[in-house]
């Protein structure tokens, strides 16, 4: 197909490694069987004709500029690679000149962009060449040494390391095993997430471990696991080819996951049966699209949802067969709480918030979402704080009780979040919504991201858009299925299948539970009870815990802890004024940079061998193409030096660890495992280095590799062995997941492949999980089997409660939750009449720290704005480029407004992205969190704006 | 950013005349020779009279300078196209901000700057040209960001959404300038992320053509059967003294 003078094609042929045309697109159709194998190859062959038409059609480059171009690419070497920024997963092809990377350009052979990047996907090549690149270990010193006081200074690794250490063993010697804490990232390979976890748990036997993740998609992991036992999504990118509704839920994916948009886009222009709904609170540009704008009020996607489960029901449009067969019903706790921090703690103009975690009056809007009588007291204790996750069986008939209140009035009256739109057009259009949903043939997506993940009822509004579907029937199936999509490169491939979390274990297994870490004790070859029980501090406790001194020593990796966490100033203090210990590794100075003592630069992703896993569970690995600039190292490499510095002796020795009480240990402890290590031939003067990291079956895979095909490794290199470590970790990790849904082929498969959806059994990948037709987890005969594992056994109860405490076993039914509606815990007032909401822009990636080292990036969008209604602005004194102040109870920050532009505001509402360091608007924003995920609702809290 | 504003004080104060009797008449008038036979690719600040009238108008006063609150307009030099004196801006570096008050405008003493221009969405500075062949988004990227950059998003730029073959699963974006609403103002040109900037701001009418004036697009107008038709006035009488036309090629003998 593609004119043999394409330089595209010509130069991704000189990757020939690669490029094998049996191998680059091995599964994409692979296991698909009954009608819907016409659907793929129908599609597949629509998709090829298209694509002929094209190249005749002229699209190709003249023989005299690809002549041209070749000319100045001599000696240029390409090799795949990913893309560094969001979940999408972009394949990029990355060509290297003198030891520099010199260019990039889409992978045509990548099954998720086929050959296209964005604006971001565009400047790959460039983010590594920032002018201040991080390149020497920085100490905070004075007079020579170590002062918390002092000012950075560059130092050797071996003074970065030994006063890292020195300092570590303070904290973790006073405090135990939870006063020390690492903050990882979904943007960690997925072996330097493997190692980091595996030192902090299985080494310095603490689960004070969390990533930003926490931060990005908690909530969704939560309803996953809740809803079907085990995490991720079932479906895949394709879907957006095969679809006819798509619901876009609070998810900006025209600037967020641009190439997905592309896709669904392209499915729109294709096919005039297709529509796409925008729910979202204000208009971005997703709306320019679609068919139908749905502008509510904060939160109250929650009622929506319910309106239209309720419709469901009215409508008889119920998929009994499939419900009956594959489904159960539940519902759960109702007054968990926000997440607040204590009411001590706070500002004195924070503490009317933070006192509703304890106590709150229920609005009016509430009493009716709640289902409550006249009667009932409206004053209500929040108890269920500590038990937020407690769920329970119930009847369809109390599900259908449940939705009763929401009635089109009663949630066209509270969701409508445009003032200056009619009540009846609002209507209109929710009427509009439940009729496509509920049209049986329609297949249907449901997409989300921050919207819904960034939510005080994160965890329950993900539930309802399982529900949505499961009542429906529409879900696992090419074209139908509630998706919800990542912001970051490795959310899922190292936060979530690693479980970089303060409770996850690999492959969905958990701390607390006795069975899984038996399990990994045995992969991990520890002593019984070296794994610590207790679930350890997430990211907002950590930060908390900071502030509160019981946590002293604090490692942030791959990320940017102290510019992306909510009520910044409290963390600020805490960092500078207590008595602590702040590492930071990174690639360039940020925000977290300025608050820490110490700095250790980082290789960047071209620099380094690793791996990454999207949102459509396809694992992607690259290698080293470059060596990192000056001292700069992988983190990989941070976290198996620094183990060397630390014994078994001083590790595997009994701990105190307050709170802590499981079957078998010691109340408040950890008991000493050096008897048991010895048995096992450990040596307590080992170090954790040997034991975890250069063991014997690591140790195996052996450097130079002939995968390596000439590519280099740095991390070997510094270190002086011959092994190879990314392998040797990958090897070890991914038996977690073999036979229990999670596979994942061998190291080298994937050198050969653009990437795999896992499970990937005897080589094939699975494209839909839970279905028959394409996962073979599925047993013969059952159609739809949800087999995850974890909370299938559940007492039964009613709305309000447990009524019969006998735990029943689901087998591999999913469950529809029955969640209700209730209000953000800080809602505007007089006193702060907006609501702020925070995300960000398509050209800057979270914090920037890379992006706004990309000149051409900064230029187009150099700084952050509040974006806001011209009346708003007109009334607060304000029009467009003034500047102005955005000020919550908490603290306050400096922009212009913008009252045009990408994102138009209702009266009433405010944008502010984050990624800007001289607009921190997380000095403004919100701590509150999901009481079950633990994530940060980043996206509503109440600020008042007035002129600079 | 110094050297700017180092450059333009200085130019202030040749404008109001008070270096200007130091470096002599002469050498002014010089300068402003050179001035007059260049700038046709110049941008004028907004509400600029047509350029002829504008260099007729401004006095060189550099107010409309002075009042740039984000300090994009700057005067014209020894170096460059510029007529010296006179104000311009480059929108790759700094794009009119297109403040809603127009303090240039209100800062002309002369007209120049027409005060009859009201709001900065009417101020037509130029109009923003688009390269296909170079713009990322015509090549299928997820780009666009002088769309987004754009004041009049949705107006004076918009997207053309086109299914693109070479993939077949993805779509182009594709942003097309609207000549009629296109202020000018060059955020877009300052925003594109290509090497050169792949669209570019030139003064009005450079670029754009006029479809002929016995012409309209079929679906742009309006334009339902008249239903009580008037007459026009009667054709002139025609003058049978002089000779019909076209006599002269039938009577030219021979054969064709």
């Amino acid at each position: 197909m593609p004119s043999p003078t394409d330089p595209i094609r010509r130069a991704s042929r000189t990757g020939a490694q690669a490029t094998d045309p049996q191998t680059a697109h091995p599964q994409t159709t692979a296991r698909t069987a009954g009608a819907d194998m016409h659907t793929n190859r129908r599609d597949f062959l629509k998709a090829s004709a298209a694509a002929a038409a094209a190249t005749a059609a002229g699209l190709t480059v003249s023989g005299d500029l690809a002549a041209q171009a070749a000319t100045g690419e001599q000696g240029w070497q390409w090799d795949k690679g990913v893309c560094r920024f969001c979940g999408t997963g972009c394949g990029i092809m990355i060509a290297t000149h003198d030891g520099r990377v010199v260019a990039t350009k889409g992978d045509p052979e990548a099954p998720v962009n086929r050959g296209l990047n964005c604006i971001k996907g565009y400047f790959n090549a460039k983010i590594l060449y920032g002018a201040d690149r991080l390149t020497q270990p920085l100490l905070r010193k004075k007079n020579g040494k170590f002062d918390k006081r002092g000012a950075f200074e560059p130092v050797s690794w071996d003074e970065a390391f030994d006063e890292m250490a020195v300092q570590f063993k303070r904290h973790y010697t006073e405090k135990g095993p939870h006063g020390v804490a690492v903050f990882g990232s979904g943007q960690y390979t997925i072996q330097e997430g493997y190692a980091a976890s595996k030192l902090m748990k299985a080494g310095f036997r603490s689960n004070n471990i969390d990533p930003n993740a926490r931060h990005c998609m908690a909530s969704a992991v939560g309803a996953f696991i809740q809803t079907f036992g085990i995490d991720e999504p079932a479906g895949n990118y394709e879907d957006m080819e095969h679809t006819d509704l798509v619901l876009l839920w609070g998810a900006n994916m025209a600037e967020m996951h641009p190439i997905l948009w592309s896709r669904i886009t392209d499915r729109r222009l294709t096919a005039d049966h297709v529509r796409i709904v925008n729910l979202t609170t204000y208009r971005n540009r997703c709306s320019d699209l679609a068919d139908s704008e749905i502008i509510f009020k904060p939160q109250t996607d929650l009622a929506i949802m319910n309106y239209l489960l309720r419709e469901i029901i009215e409508r008889d449009a119920v998929n009994w067969p499939f419900v009956s067969k594959h489904c159960v019903f539940a519902t759960g706790a109702r007054y968990t709480g926000y997440g607040l921090g204590q009411v001590d703690k706070g500002f004195p103009a924070e503490r009317d918030i933070l006192r509703k975690e304890i106590k709150k009056k229920l609005s009016e809007d509430e009493a009716i979402a709640l289902g409550l009588g006249a009667d009932d007291d409206r004053l209500v204790e929040m108890v269920h704080r500590t038990t937020p996750k407690a769920h329970w069986l119930i009847e369809f008939e109390t599900f259908k009780q449940g939705v009763a209140p929401y009635t089109l009035d009663f949630v066209a009256q509270l969701a409508k979040g445009d003032p200056d739109e009619p009540l009846e057009a609002f209507k209109a259009k929710l009427v509009a919504l439940a009729d496509l949903v509920c049209e049986p043939s329609r297949r249907m997506v449901s997409y989300w991201t921050m919207g819904f993940n960034q939510h005080q009822r994160g965890v329950w509004v993900n539930e309802q858009a399982y529900a949505l579907h499961l009542l429906l029937g529409k879900q696992s199936q090419p074209g139908s299925g509630a998706f919800s999509l990542t912001g970051q490169p490795s959310a899922c491939g190292t936060a979530r299948e690693v479980g970089t979390f303060c409770h996850r274990l690999p492959a969905d297994m958990v701390v607390a539970n006795p069975k899984h870490r038996a399990k990994c004790e045995t992969l991990w070859k520890l002593p019984g009870k070296t794994l610590n029980p207790k679930v350890g501090a997430h990211t907002v406790k950590m930060l908390r815990d900071l502030e509160a001194g019981s946590i002293g020593f604090l490692w942030c990796q791959v990320a940017n802890l102290f510019h992306d966490s909510a009520n910044a100033d409290h963390w600020y203090a805490a960092a500078r004024d207590m008595d602590n210990f702040i590492v930071v590794s990174d690639v360039y100075p940020t925000v977290s940079g300025r608050v820490a003592d110490l700095i250790l630069p980082a290789a960047m992703i071209h620099e380094k061998w690793g791996a990454y896993g999207n949102a459509e569970r396809r694992t992607q690995h690259w290698r080293q193409q470059t060596a990192p600039p000056g001292d700069a190292i992988g983190d990989v490499w941070h976290t198996m030096e620094f183990a060397k510095r630390f014994t078994l002796a001083e590790c595997w020795k009994a701990h105190a660890v307050p709170g802590l009480k499981a079957d078998g240990f010691p109340q408040d402890g950890l008991p000493d495992v050096l008897a048991e290590a010895k048995k096992m031939g450990y040596r307590p003067e080992q170090t954790l280095y040997e034991v975890l990291f250069a063991n014997d079956f690591i140790k195996q895979y052996k450097w130079p590799d002939p995968i390596a095909q000439g590519h280099a490794n740095h991390v070997v290199e510094k270190m002086g062995v011959g092994f190879f470590p990314e392998k040797g970790l990958w090897e070890e990790y991914r038996q977690f997941g073999m036979g229990n849904g999670h596979d994942l082929a061998d190291f080298d498969t994937y050198h050969r492949v653009r990437g795999l959806r896992w499970p990937v059994i005897d080589g094939k990948e699975t494209p839909w999980r839970f279905n028959e037709a394409y996962d073979p987890y599925v047993p013969k005969g059952a159609g739809f089997a949800f087999y995850g594992k974890a909370l299938k056994q559940i007492p039964t109860g009613d709305l309000l409660g447990v009524t019969d405490p006998t735990k029943r076993d689901i087998g591999p039914r999913a469950k529809i939750f029955f969640r209700p509606y209730m209000e953000p815990v800080e809602m505007p007032d007089s006193a702060y009449p907006f609501w702020l909401c925070t995300g960000r822009v398509l050209e800057h990636w979270h914090t920037g720290t890379m992006t706004r080292r990309v000149p051409e990036l900064h230029r187009a969008v150099p700084s952050a704005e509040i974006f806001m209604h011209p009346d708003d602005a007109q009334r607060a004194g304000l029009k467009r480029g003034d500047l102005a102040w955005v000020e919550s109870r908490r603290g306050k920050v400096r922009a212009r407004i913008q009252t045009n532009g990408r994102n138009r505001m209702p009266k009433g509402m405010i944008f502010v992205p984050f990624f800007d360091e001289d607009v921190l608007i997380n000095k403004v924003t919100l701590d509150a969190t999901d009481p079950i995920s633990k994530e940060t609702d980043f996206k509503k809290c109440a600020v008042k704006v007035y002129p600079a | 950013m110094t050297e700017g504003i180092n450059r333009r004080a200085l130019f202030l104060k040749l404008a109001r005349g008070a270096a200007g009797a130091v470096v002599g008449g002469s050498v002014w008038a010089a300068w402003v020779r050179k001035g007059q036979a260049a700038a046709v690719t110049v941008l004028r600040p907004p509400g600029a009279l047509a350029e002829a009238q504008f260099q007729a108008a401004c006095i060189k006063c550099g107010q409309c300078v002075t009042a740039c609150p984000y300090a994009v307009l700057r005067l014209g030099d020894l170096h460059g196209d510029v007529p010296v004196g006179t104000p311009t801006f480059t929108p790759r570096d700094a794009p009119c901000e297109l403040c809603p008050d127009l303090p240039c405008v209100v800062a002309c003493p002369t007209g120049a700057l027409a005060a009859d221009l009201k709001t900065p969405e009417a101020a037509r500075m130029g109009v923003a040209v688009l390269d296909g062949h170079s713009c990322l988004a015509f090549n299928g990227l997820r780009c666009e960001a002088c769309y987004r950059a754009c004041p009049l998003i949705d107006d004076a730029l918009t997207l053309r959404y086109r299914h693109q073959g070479r993939t077949g699963v993805h779509a182009f974006f594709e942003p097309v300038v609207n000549p009629d609403t296109c202020t000018g103002c060059g955020q877009c040109e300052r925003a594109c992320p290509t090497d050169v900037a792949s669209i570019k701001v030139f003064p009005p009418g450079l670029t754009q053509g006029v479809l002929g004036a016995h012409y309209r697009l079929g679906w742009t107008h309006d334009a339902p059967v008249t239903q009580r038709f008037e007459q026009g006035p009667a054709p002139a009488p025609v003058d049978t003294g002089q000779a019909a036309p076209g006599l002269d090629y039938l009577n030219a003998g021979g054969r064709p």
